[in-house]
């Protein structure tokens, strides 16, 4: 079987996929996601891809009102905020993500701490498919 | 094996400084306001200066490539103030691009291949409309944060949100920042917004009453800021009064070797620590609290000065937004992790408070021309120092020891520097 390249290209063509993956170091067992070409922690060079679970919390969050071109044209702004956050898997790692589910209009109600489950949106642009790691509240 | 010294070959002396207003500038670029700093500087060195003698340049530059579709400013500028055909070297750090040049500067004279060289910054952003400057200072966060739509107030907000849970502060704690920094503005005669809190909403009274629209009835700066009308949330819980401005400016500083410091000046100022660090974004950090970066920069000034925390008298320190400066005034060891987000309120950190921070008026009233801001931000220290700020000086006996600490992007670089009156 062919080794598979360990990148930011990878991790994203798997999101297109609903997988969110991480890396292991198989010489030692230090987990990355999203994923590491190199294990910082022993240099080892032989990593594998691994799936996450996609279960974790909500370390922090913030709902955005001014954003950036390509989210101004999903429609968000001042009336309609969105929110991103930053959540801790299962497994000890942190990763970006889209909050989803959650009342923006009034964020006093989101807690930081609460369970959320993995959930990939998909959007199209110039007819090519793109995946946001997104999280949901369970 | 690796002796690991971290000290300079030799002493480093600061012997003039500079810098342009900053604001927004139709009718002025880059070279305008660089020449604004340039003059000012040259001019502020006590003894006279051969402009002729500069060695070299190093410039702080983030994203004019971007903001004005330029590139290549070390070449232009050196060309403006005619050091060209001598070197000029560009940095690039995002908002820490010119604190960055003042290091790589203190390391070519300690070195000891230039004995003069001079260090600074320009940015110009103010031509760029406001979801440009957006998109540009979003190339700045980490990938995995951009991509799903982080913005620079975001990453502000998610960090705020996760130190609200820590510690249980709340926004009301920010909004004493604002209001404690805004006080030293209208003493700066640099500064973008030279106003207090109170005067800016007594300035929107007066526009309301003029449209013929209903004026609220605020009773202090802290009922105004309440107000979502007048202090909208921009990435919750930032609204925009927790924001720095988007600016227009330039600064910089001449460096001599220390030993030759006394032929220009009897009021030098010498680089007594200087340090840098780097930090990797929300899905590796060791906390979301606190910066590592800004950690490293810290341990690597305090170790080579021989200072502690303690022994700074006064610092400007990275205020892009409300909440960095709290978290980082911690990092730099002033206060405990925790009680940074108090010590506004009980005046610590006023002018005339025990631990001035941000006597300049920090970035938010006194603009954040990013690439400007980390020579900026030791000008204050140069007037400070030199008992030259005027109405914002700090009153305190025996004042020589000052410090800026300067953040770029969103941690990813972050400088500490201790300057010393001898
Ligand atoms: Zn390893």
């Amino acid at each position: 079987m062919e080794t598979e390249n360990i990148s930011d290209i990878s991790y994203e063509k798997y999101l297109n996929e609903d997988k969110l993956m991480g890396s292991r170091c198989k010489k030692c067992g230090e987990l990355y996601a999203p994923p590491r070409p190199i294990c910082i922690k022993c240099y080892g060079t032989d990593m594998e891809l691994v799936e996450m679970k996609g279960d974790g919390k909500l370390a922090a969050f913030t709902c955005i009102s001014v954003g950036p071109p390509f989210m101004v044209e999903e429609g968000f702004d001042r009336k309609n905020p969105y929110c991103v956050g930053v959540v801790e898997l299962e497994e000890g790692t942190r990763v970006d993500a889209r909050i989803e589910g959650v009342d923006t209009g009034k964020p006093e109600t989101i807690k930081v701490g609460m369970p959320v489950s993995v959930h990939f949106l998909h959007r199209e642009k110039n007819n090519t498919q793109i995946t946001y790691l997104a999280f949901k509240p369970k | 094996m690796l002796k690991k010294r971290k000290k300079l070959g030799r002493g480093v002396a600061v012997i003039g400084a500079g810098m342009s207003k900053f604001g927004m500038f139709r009718d002025k670029d880059s070279k305008d306001l660089f020449a604004e700093a340039f003059n000012e500087t040259i001019a502020s060195v006590d003894k006279g200066v051969d402009p002729n003698e500069i060695e070299a340049l190093y410039l702080g530059n983030f994203s004019n490539d971007f903001f004005v579709r330029q590139a290549h400013w070390g070449a232009m500028i050196s060309d403006l103030i005619g050091l060209a055909p001598k070197p000029a070297t560009r940095t690039e750090g995002a908002c820490a691009s010119s604190a960055l040049a003042f290091r790589e500067g203190v390391f070519a004279i300690a070195s000891g291949f230039y004995d003069m060289v001079l260090v600074g910054g320009v940015e110009e952003m103010s031509k760029s409309s406001s979801t440009e400057v957006a998109e540009g200072l979003a190339l700045a966060t980490v990938p995995y944060e951009g991509k799903v739509g982080f913005t620079f107030p975001g990453v502000f907000g998610v960090i705020a949100t996760a130190y609200f849970a820590k510690y249980g502060a709340s926004h009301r704690d920010l909004m004493n920042i604002t209001i404690k920094s805004h006080k030293n503005a209208p003493f700066n005669p640099k500064s973008q917004i030279p106003f207090t809190v109170l005067e800016l909403m007594h300035a929107k009274i007066e526009s309301l009453k003029k449209k013929g629209r209903p004026v609220p009835e605020w009773k202090n700066e802290i009922d105004f800021l309440s107000d979502p009308g007048a202090n909208p949330s921009i990435a919750w819980p930032m609204h925009l009064y927790d924001c720095c401005p988007i600016s227009d400016g330039a600064s910089c500083m001449l460096l001599v070797a220390e030993d030759l410091a006394k032929n220009f000046t009897d009021k030098p100022l010498s680089v007594a620590g200087i340090g840098q660090g780097s930090g990797r974004g929300f899905h590796a950090a060791p906390s979301l609290t606190s910066f590592e970066a800004t950690k490293n920069a810290a341990e690597e000034a305090y170790n080579m000065s021989g200072f502690k925390p303690e022994d700074i008298q006064f610092s400007e320190v990275h205020d892009c937004f409300s909440i960095a400066e709290i978290i980082h005034t911690e990092d730099l060891g002033f206060f405990k992790p925790g009680e940074g987000f108090k010590v506004a309120e009980e005046g610590l950190t006023a002018l005339n408070g025990p631990m001035p921070i941000n006597t300049s008026g920090g970035l938010k009233s006194k603009g954040h021309p990013v690439g400007a801001t980390g020579t900026s931000q030791l000008f204050e220290v140069w007037k400070q120092l030199r008992n030259e700020a005027g109405e914002r000086q700090v009153k305190k006996n025996n004042l020589r020891i000052g410090a800026a600490h300067n953040l770029g992007g969103t941690g990813g670089t972050c400088t500490f520097t201790i300057l010393e009156r001898k």
